[in-house]
């Protein structure tokens, strides 16, 4: 958060893709931008948004910096700012700001339905934002694709499909691969090696349904560190897995912080948040706290996240949800 | 039978539309929406009654380009129906194919005095009139419906090679797709204007309701018969194309048989399709019901033998020697007097030298003793191995060693072993083999 408040500096206006929360404002920003002509004033129509000086920083309200006239790009690999998510209306994320601090582990912790798969999703463009705004690296995810590899839940695909698991790890390798051409040995080759990484090259031609839920789960990590991405982004990769393949996947993870990799982890297992993450994210439908696991990852908090449910919040949503379909 | 040019030209047809139609089928089998391709080929009917009635005749491009487009209406309107209206899926299909498939069939026949255009022909094609209505190409006759044909058949053949991985991952993993930057949505829009289109040109030949055997049925029997998603594709349209033929054969053969005349050839090319369906489910060598059931029985066959082995085993350790006759008999028993199984496996052993008879008795051989020693080795250090660490009562651990010795690899054991490391009996005082 620091280095975001530092590098919140009027001469950020030129970015376009900071105030940006939908498309129209996107491409007004994109003209302003290439007008090189940043003032606030000239776009009367982002009255209603939070002016960027304020982005991750001081709370609502406060003063915009003085200008430095420098460049200090964003640089988290993650910043959500102000996202809200709603499914059907019912809005199941708030307010979220939250910028991932680099080269770090960091577990994103919270009940059923916190929304943080949600999160996940949304910072992807898998499922639209109501409102705010996701940057990676500084620019937004339409433009960083390449950084960022996904492990999504293990339910979500067909392990009936006619495909091995070294075809399910090259999927990994698509985007870099490039429409209409074939997989190439090289591609091949990397896909191999990620096997390798997760201990799986024995099963590599094996058809999916045949591996266990563990050896699936591989399978999916092994197609992310085949995207060589340096965010990753991880939807309970440890859920209904044995042991052996546990202590395999945090072993992965260790590697990759070591390499300078963020990863963001929903986890589920309270009791080894302390030995796993560096940092967490407790979230309930809004961030409840976040910062270094040794600091956040207290008795207080995570009574906030699981207990008492937040059910002003709850109705609220309700609310929003109801009235939007039913006559009055 | 007497073979012409005609039929020639049928089968080519025959061949072409169901060659065309695997392709896009081998996605919506994929996909699980085989029910998409039914309702698409209905509802394109709307689309191609207007083209017909705006340039007034049959297998222009007009007719194609309408039905692409209502073919991707249905697409679309059944996903508002299923995300605006909450419509279940299959229902929000079912509202949108009816009412679309109604309206160009209330079309047609507002239209019938004027065009010749036959709501009979519409539901199951007219493949046997094809030869009929020919046109010139490099110098011969063939008919406009197989050009039209094999285009599309080239047209979606071009399509699923250049786009051979793009379609993979968006039918498999529709939100990695997505983040790679490849749009499962357009390439689901692409598969559903295959089908129409696809739908079109089989329309003369099989007609409405029998294009879905040909979309559906052979990517569904490649699906049991292959695991690779390329082969999958390969196999879809040898079996449609050998459906087809067969279909054809059939058609103008089997009746004759029976004293009746010709039958028609779209029918009997679904009824191939379907026989070959049949046949993969029964000999496919993985999910076959046939290699299903061999395993089983040859699963069934070695635990009999197993516990033959392990009877006998226990016999010797309790110094007890009983007649072949008694041995048959307790054997019996332990196998719920299955007779068959029993002597099945007794056979077996004896075959493998396990065990032979001796002074009116069987006794081990040293193989079947070292086999006979590991599997009960297996059962008391799972029954040891299960005592530690569940509190069960002792009667508890016998059945739950009996089911699972059979399957206790040596990795397994030596990993139960040094779990109970130091362990001579078993909970019931009966000593633990050691290994050879």
């Amino acid at each position: 958060m620091a280095s975001n408040a530092d590098s919140s500096v009027l001469g950020e206006v030129v970015d376009p893709d900071r105030a940006a929360t939908d498309p129209e404002r996107l491409a007004a920003d994109d003209a302003a931008a290439r007008q090189s002509a940043p003032s606030a004033g000239a776009r009367p129509e982002h009255l209603d948004a939070p002016p960027p000086s304020q982005i991750g920083a001081a709370p609502h309200g406060g003063r915009p910096r003085v200008a430095t006239g420098e460049e200090h790009p964003v640089t988290a690999p993650l910043s959500i700012h102000d996202m809200t998510v709603a499914y059907h209306r019912k809005p199941v994320l708030w307010d979220v700001d939250f910028d991932a601090p680099a080269g770090k582990l960091v577990g994103i912790i919270g009940p059923n339905g916190a929304g943080k798969s949600t999160m996940l999703k949304a910072v992807l463009d898998l499922i639209p934002k109501v409102s705010g705004r996701v940057t990676i690296y500084g620019k937004p995810y339409r433009k960083q694709r390449h950084l960022v590899g996904y492990v999504p839940q293990r339910e979500t695909v067909d392990w009936d499909f006619p495909v091995n698991g070294l075809d399910v790890v090259a999927m990994g390798r698509y985007g870099k691969i490039g429409w209409c051409r074939p997989v190439t040995r090289k591609h091949k080759d990397a896909a191999m090696e990620a096997l390798e990484r997760v201990g799986m090259a024995d099963y590599a031609r094996r058809q999916i349904s045949q591996l266990s839920g563990g050896q699936q789960q591989r399978v999916f990590l092994a197609r992310a560190l085949a995207q060589d991405a340096e965010l990753y982004l991880m939807d309970e990769p440890f859920s209904g897995v044995d042991a052996a393949t546990e202590s395999a996947i945090i072993r992965v993870l260790q590697d990759l912080r070591t390499a300078g990799k963020t990863v963001l982890v929903v986890h589920h297992d309270l009791q080894t948040v302390p030995a796993y993450f560096d940092h967490v994210l407790l979230l309930n439908m809004r961030i409840v706290a976040h910062g270094p696991t040794s600091e956040v990852f207290t008795e207080e908090n995570l009574h906030k996240t699981y207990g008492g449910r937040l059910t002003l919040l709850d109705q609220a949503a309700h609310a929003f949800a109801t009235r939007g379909r039913q006559p009055q | 039978m007497n073979w012409t040019q005609l039929d020639t030209w049928i089968v080519v047809a025959g061949v072409l539309s169901a060659m065309a139609c695997a392709l896009p089928g081998t996605f919506l089998v994929l996909r699980r929406m085989s029910m998409m391709g039914d309702a698409i080929s209905h509802a394109v009917l709307p689309g191609l009654a207007v083209a017909f009635l705006v340039t007034n005749s049959r297998g222009s491009v007009a007719m194609f380009i309408g039905a692409a487009v209502v073919g991707v209406l249905t697409a679309v309107f059944t996903q508002w129906l299923h995300g605006i209206g909450k419509v279940e899926q299959s229902a929000a299909m079912g509202v949108v194919f009816t009412a679309m498939f109604a309206i160009g069939l209330i079309i047609i026949v507002r239209a019938a005095d004027k065009v010749d255009l036959d709501p009979g022909c519409v539901l199951y094609g007219a493949i046997e009139l094809i030869p009929l209505d020919t046109m010139p190409l490099f110098g011969m006759a063939v008919p406009r419906a197989v050009v039209n044909l094999g285009v599309v058949f080239l047209l979606n053949a071009f399509i699923v090679c250049l786009f051979y991985k793009e379609l993979r991952i968006s039918a498999f993993d529709e939100a990695l797709a997505t983040t790679l930057g490849i749009n499962a949505r357009i390439m689901h829009y692409l598969v559903m204007t295959m089908v129409a289109v696809t739908a079109v040109a089989a329309f003369e030949s099989v007609g409405s309701i029998l294009v879905i055997a040909m979309l559906i049925v052979p990517a569904a029997t490649a699906h049991l018969l292959t695991d690779r998603y390329g082969i999958m594709l390969l196999l879809s349209l040898v079996l449609g194309a050998a459906a087809a033929v067969l279909g054809h054969i059939g058609a103008i053969t089997v009746p004759r048989l029976f004293g009746f005349a010709d039958t028609s050839t779209a029918g009997m090319m679904a009824v191939a399709s379907g026989l070959l369906f049949a046949m993969a489910m029964v000999f496919a060598p993985r999910y076959g019901v046939l290699s299903r059931g061999v395993h089983r029985i040859r699963l069934a066959l070695r635990i009999a033998r197993e516990d033959v082995l392990g009877l006998l085993f226990r016999l010797e350790e309790a110094g007890l020697v009983h007649r072949a006759a008694g041995i048959t008999r307790l054997l019996r028993d332990a196998l719920g007097r299955n007779l068959a199984l029993s002597a099945a496996a007794m056979i077996g052993l004896r075959f493998r030298g396990r065990i032979s008879r001796q002074d009116g008795t069987f006794r081990l051989t040293p193989t079947g003793r070292d086999d006979a020693r590991r599997l009960v080795r297996a059962h008391r250090l799972w029954e040891t191995y299960i005592a530690k660490h569940f509190d069960l009562p002792a009667d508890h651990l016998h059945g739950s060693a009996e089911r699972t010795e059979h399957y206790i690899t040596s990795e397994m054991g030596a990993r139960i072993a040094d779990d109970v490391a130091g362990a001579e009996l078993d909970p019931h005082g009966m000593p633990i083999p050691k290994e050879r």
